[in-house]
């Protein structure tokens, strides 16, 4: 079982405002999914490779071919906020 | 008091100049308007898939097979996860525990000769951040920074060394042949001031002969060589005083203040360092066909540190020549065109020194220049011959600057041609008679008086004299050896 100051922690990188009563929800789901994790881990894996894409491909490479950009007012349609043809953010430095 | 030891490793980030994003058809620029390189691929909108640039995987090969790294067989992409306005997926695409450039090791040269060895620990492909300028209360009230997309996504490679560099000047030595290499390989602009490539060192310091490490602090993104250097020597100043004070150095990102002198901390957020990296899903492999690996590896072209050794070892060049030399491609094909014509020593003293200082005035290099490497080398083979003197080779190169001529025809059209020596011997005879006194200072063992004696035979030969000759002929007459 995780405890509730990682719920907190993972949430608080992940930009979620959990309530209380949802961290304890996530709190056990997590803990779910690791117990998940720990299942696979009691397996004997020597000599099986780790598998970083479910798809058997390859090299899927492209031309440094340019092609068209969008316009920028289809661009910036949907920032929140427009500045000098700049996405505008908040004050950020 | 015991002294202490620097400790340095280095970060490069090199922006590829491929025509083309990391992961989209968007053109790279610079200096174009905000946010017209942009598309549904590096804005993140939802549900698009990003396809690697192949030509960004060949310039990575390339930079591998320069630093002498072990390529990937098979090398993945991870997400580096946080948030930030200039990243709009809330994640990098980088690479995490499989590189396509592994271990390596890069050479480089001191100006005394000796050699730098630099271990590489990786060098990784990833894509470039957004550009976000902090714009400050310009609206009634409002504080705010915006976004420019034209950079997001463009291909990075970042090189990362092993803790192994020893002082700041040795840092900025191997940075500044890093560079020259990468020149070479033509895979980046490399401008500093531009941003093509940034550099941020990792900065630690320990008693001398102690094998373990300090804490570092990471000294971030100087825009010149020149900073950089003065940046890390006040963060070794600033940590040696915490330790001589008995303090403990913390573990932080500075930033070095150039108009102060001063090292500020950054802010560093909680947690910051927390990137969860986690496979790609979107991007399958990079299993680069060995017999490609094997094809770039034969057409990589002849690098700073091989041309240098051969210019010191097989051409008689010093080694602070072969540094200057090799500064730029241009410059290494312009002298070596030179050098296979006439006396490779000659024609590097007159390159780096005389022809490259009448140029700066211009502000053109030699290879953009109406002199050839050919006309350098005919120079040379006049000098050699004895056919000018030295000062009235450095009119007669004025001269090629300004008409393009071969130094042949500019001396005949300046008269410069060096007088031979019975004509220059009655010259000598009159200069000596008509100056007494300063002949009797010679006399009496006062040399600084030949410098009025070579100056008043350049005077009235206009130029055309030797200068040895002269020294040679004052000697004879005047103290009769
Ligand atoms: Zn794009």
């Amino acid at each position: 079982m995780i405890d509730e100051n990682t719920v907190r922690h993972v949430a608080r990188l992940a930009r979620l405002r959990l309530e209380p009563e949802e961290e304890k929800v996530m709190q056990e789901e997590l803990s779910g999914i690791l117990e998940h994790i720990d299942a696979i881990r009691s397996m004997d894996l020597d000599g099986v490779p780790p598998t970083t894409h479910v798809l058997a491909l390859e090299n899927v490479l492209r031309a440094d071919v340019p092609r068209p950009s969008l316009p920028r007012e289809e661009a910036l349609r949907e920032a929140d906020d427009v500045v000098d043809e700049s996405f505008g953010v908040p004050r950020m430095d | 008091m015991s002294g202490f030891e620097p400790v340095i490793g280095v970060e490069i980030h090199v922006q590829l100049s491929t025509r083309t994003k990391m992961f989209c058809g968007c053109e790279l620029s610079f200096g174009d308007p905000p946010n017209v390189h942009t598309c549904p691929v590096c804005l993140a909108h939802p549900g698009v898939l990003p396809v690697v640039n192949e030509e960004a995987v060949r310039r990575a090969l390339m930079i591998g097979l320069a630093l002498g790294c072990e390529i990937a067989p098979r090398s993945i992409f991870h997400r580096k996860n946080y948030f930030y306005p200039d990243l709009p997926k809330a994640y990098q695409v980088s690479q995490f525990d499989i590189p396509i450039c592994g271990r390596g090791e890069f050479v480089a040269i001191r100006e005394d000769g000796s050699e730098l060895r630099v271990g590489i620990t990786r060098a990784h492909l990833e894509e470039d951040a957004a550009k976000l300028t902090h714009l400050g209360g310009r609206r009634a009230g409002a504080e705010e920074s915006v976004v420019d997309f034209n950079r997001g996504g463009t291909p990075l490679v970042e090189i990362v060394t092993e803790p192994d560099l020893r002082s700041a000047s040795d840092a900025v030595t191997f940075l500044r042949q890093l560079r020259q290499t990468l020149l070479f390989l033509g895979v980046s602009d490399c401008s500093m001031e531009e941003g093509s490539m940034r550099a941020d060192a990792n900065v630690s310091i320990r008693p001398v002969g102690s094998h373990e490490f300090g804490t570092k602090t990471e000294l971030k993104n100087m825009n010149s060589f020149r900073f950089l250097e003065r940046g890390m020597d006040a963060e070794i100043a600033r940590q040696e005083g915490i330790l001589r004070d008995g303090g403990r150095v913390s573990q932080e990102t500075v930033h070095y203040e150039p108009e102060t002198g001063h090292i500020t901390s950054l802010r560093s957020k909680e947690e910051s360092h927390d990137y969860r990296y986690f496979p790609e899903p979107d991007l399958v492999p990079v299993a680069p066909d060995p017999a490609w690996v094997d094809e770039l590896r034969a057409n990589l072209p002849e690098l700073p540190l091989s041309l240098r050794r051969r210019m010191v070892d097989d051409m008689g060049l010093s080694a602070e020549d072969a540094l200057v030399l090799t500064e730029s491609p241009e410059l290494v094909a312009y002298f070596m065109e030179a050098a296979a014509l006439a006396d490779p020593k000659a024609c590097a003293n007159w390159i780096r020194g005389e022809l490259r200082a009448q140029l700066r005035d211009a502000g053109t290099e030699p290879w953009e220049s109406k002199v050839t490497p050919a006309h350098v080398a005919a120079l040379v083979d006049l000098l050699a011959a004895g056919t000018v003197s030295v000062p009235a080779a450095k009119e007669v190169l004025a001269g090629m600057i300004e008409t393009g001529d071969q130094p042949a025809a500019v001396v005949e059209a300046k008269g410069l041609a060096q007088m031979d020596e019975s004509d220059l011997a009655a010259v000598i005879a009159a200069i000596v008679e008509s100056n007494p006194d300063q002949a009797q200072q010679l006399r009496d063992g006062k040399d600084k008086v030949m410098g009025f004696f070579v100056g008043q035979a350049m005077k009235q030969t206009g130029g055309r004299a030797d200068p040895q000759a002269v020294q040679k002929l004052v000697r004879e007459l005047v103290l009769g050896s």
